[in-house]
């Protein structure tokens, strides 16, 4: 179809139809103040001079690809198998919707129940759903199944949850009336369990945790999911997925929902999005989880296939009493995750973790070594770490280091005032030694 | 089937919303009516009640779920509950079944008998259902 764009007969006849006279007297309800004068566009130009004048301005971009890049905090710079781009680009995956028809859509129904499969198995759950949309999200929508769950309407969140996290689940829940009770953290950075003690009473719907936390720490949590339990509220574990290729994950602590940011698992930085929430929980919680779900069963000549699942759940049959608004998923992202699953396969997501560990350990120790840096919280990490800084501030620091092309490292007091002089640095298996030399020598510089 | 040709037992108590309440001493069971499970179809999954939870007449309280849709149990009336029927959870069938009896969800110790008078004998239900149910 072509592309037909209004005419100024057609102008004129639609607001005549709304009984106005112009299109300003149309948006005089819009202040004065906020609407737009002068655009101050050039004129058209031809193909070749746009392509050149947009060439020039994502020069001026700066980006992992060119820049040695230390930032974490959710987001991370992982490597990324090319098979997991040439799968996905394939128009058969590459649509815009969820698949609906079963009988048109198998391919994409059996990578969906792969990737639940994969999910379940990670993080040691019974059930993963087809995903949400990102990290927080499928956060907020596990604090949201655990009201519901209980039927109480207290939640209690780790102050070292990430930062955004607790964030949006703050606004994902505005409107609810529930309340929501940070614990904190202990001076080596981990949940508090004397504040876990005192707030976990029989009115709390849920405790929700980060592994590891945003500090990096991978916690002990041993024994905290029976303290839950026995109140009969559900143990949250927000989690990074491949760090489960070597630490515990949340099934091996008894968790009962366990969430988290799957950007991890072969899909790129991007601008910060778009992400993979992935959502798993044990089978007594298989109803009330949100979102999309794909399940294996045979269709009447007794074959193989696969479906959409308990739908009854959701919110076009539920209607109101739905328990999510969810109803769809990120069903490239998912797939993007599920072929990096499947190419890594299990040896090789605990290699890639490993290295992770390696890459971090080596690089808080020698920093530790540096004049001006400290390393306030020792405990177990993954792939990132904070570092306290004693001498100069983390913004001069970052600053310094970006002239030499390197980003340094996230500015903690952002997120925490109390740790306003610390920066929180990330290395992954893209790290070559090399280059983490390049960056302890530009720390020893400063 | 037609709904003349359905079972309404006159020893019950029945709700606008299809359930049916039986008074058993000092308890009242209840479950949906043969005219309920034959349009949900077949019953898959009951959320029941929790055990000594308090309910209040013409309130939801648990949730049957059907291949085609989910929907809301109304407590027909006023109480707490001390029974569930488990077996629901393991053979959810019961319901379509034998609705009057093995496919019963819970029972109630009610606060309020008299609150039965609320609810309609078989020949209101009857009525109701050729009126045309919600």
């Amino acid at each position: 179809m072509n592309y037909l764009p209004l005419t100024e007969q057609d102008r004129q006849e639609m607001l005549q139809e709304i009984g106005v006279r112009n299109f300003d007297e149309l948006i005089r309800v819009i202040p004065e103040k906020l609407r737009l004068k002068d655009l101050n566009l050039p004129s058209g130009t031809n193909e070749l001079d746009l392509t050149r004048e947009l060439r020039e301005l994502a020069s001026q971009n700066q980006s992992t690809a060119q820049v040695l890049s230390f930032l974490g905090g959710g987001y991370y710079e992982h490597f990324i198998p090319s098979i997991v781009n040439h799968i996905i680009s394939r128009s058969e995956f590459y649509t815009a919707y969820t698949p609906y028809q079963a009988e048109a859509s198998q391919g994409t129904l059996q990578t969906v129940f792969e990737y639940q499969s994969m999910i379940a198995e990670l993080t040691g759950m019974d059930i993963s759903n087809a995903s949400n949309y990102d990290g927080a999200s499928a956060t907020a929508e596990a604090a949201l199944l655990s009201l519901r769950h209980t039927g109480r309407n207290k939640i209690l969140i780790a102050k070292t949850l990430h930062p955004e996290y607790r964030e949006t689940i703050k606004t994902y829940c505005f409107g609810l009336h529930f309340e929501i009770k940070e614990i904190g953290c202990d001076p080596q950075g981990k949940l508090n369990r004397e504040d876990l003690d005192r707030e976990l009473k029989e009115d709390v719907a849920s405790l929700i945790v980060g592994n590891p936390n945003f500090f990096g720490l991978v916690e002990d949590y041993s024994g905290v999911a029976q303290k839950i339990h026995n109140v009969g509220a559900l143990f949250i574990m927000s989690v990074n997925p491949l760090s489960l290729g070597l630490f515990k994950s949340p099934g091996e602590w008894g968790a009962d929902i366990a969430v988290g940011e799957g950007q991890s698992l072969g899909i790129p930085m991007s601008l910060g999005g778009p992400g993979l929430g992935f959502f798993a929980v044990k089978r007594d919680l298989l109803r009330k989880i949100p979102g999309r779900l794909v399940g294996m069963t045979k269709d009447r000549n007794g074959r193989r296939c696969f479906a959409l699942t308990l739908q009854a759940r959701e919110q076009h049959i539920r209607r109101e009493k739905a328990g999510s608004n969810i109803c769809t998923n990120h069903a490239l992202l998912a797939l993007a995750a599920c072929v990096y699953m499947a190419a890594m396969g299990k040896e090789g997501i605990r290699k890639v973790a490993e290295y992770n560990v390696r890459s971090s350990v080596y690089l808080r120790e020698q920093i530790a070594k540096i004049k001006g840096f400290e390393i306030p919280f020792k405990g177990t990490i993954f792939n990132e770490f904070v570092v306290k800084c004693t001498k100069k501030s983390p913004e001069e620091i970052n600053k310094k280091l970006f002239a030499q092309n390197i980003f340094g490292g996230i500015e903690l007091g952002r997120f925490y005032p109390e740790l306003k002089d610390s920066l929180l640095i990330c290395t992954t298996e893209t790290k070559t030694k090399a280059e983490l030399d390049r960056f302890i020598d530009a720390m020893r510089s400063l | 089937m037609t709904r003349r040709s359905m079972n309404f037992p006159t020893d019950l108590k029945y709700s606008k919303t299809h359930e049916w309440s039986r008074q058993v001493g000092p308890k009242v069971v209840v479950g949906i009516t043969e005219y309920a499970q034959k349009e949900l179809s077949d019953v898959v999954f009951v959320e029941l009640p929790k055990m000594g939870q308090e309910v209040k007449q013409g309130v939801a309280c648990c949730i049957v779920e059907s291949v085609k849709a989910a929907f809301d149990i109304y407590a027909p009336i006023s109480g707490k509950v001390v029974e569930v029927n488990k077996k629901l959870e393991s053979d959810p069938g019961l319901v379509n079944r034998d609705p009057y009896g093995e496919g019963w969800f819970f029972a109630i110790t009610p606060s309020n008998l008299n609150e039965l008078n609320n609810l309609l004998p078989s020949s209101g239900y009857e009525v109701l259902l050729t009126q045309g149910a919600k």
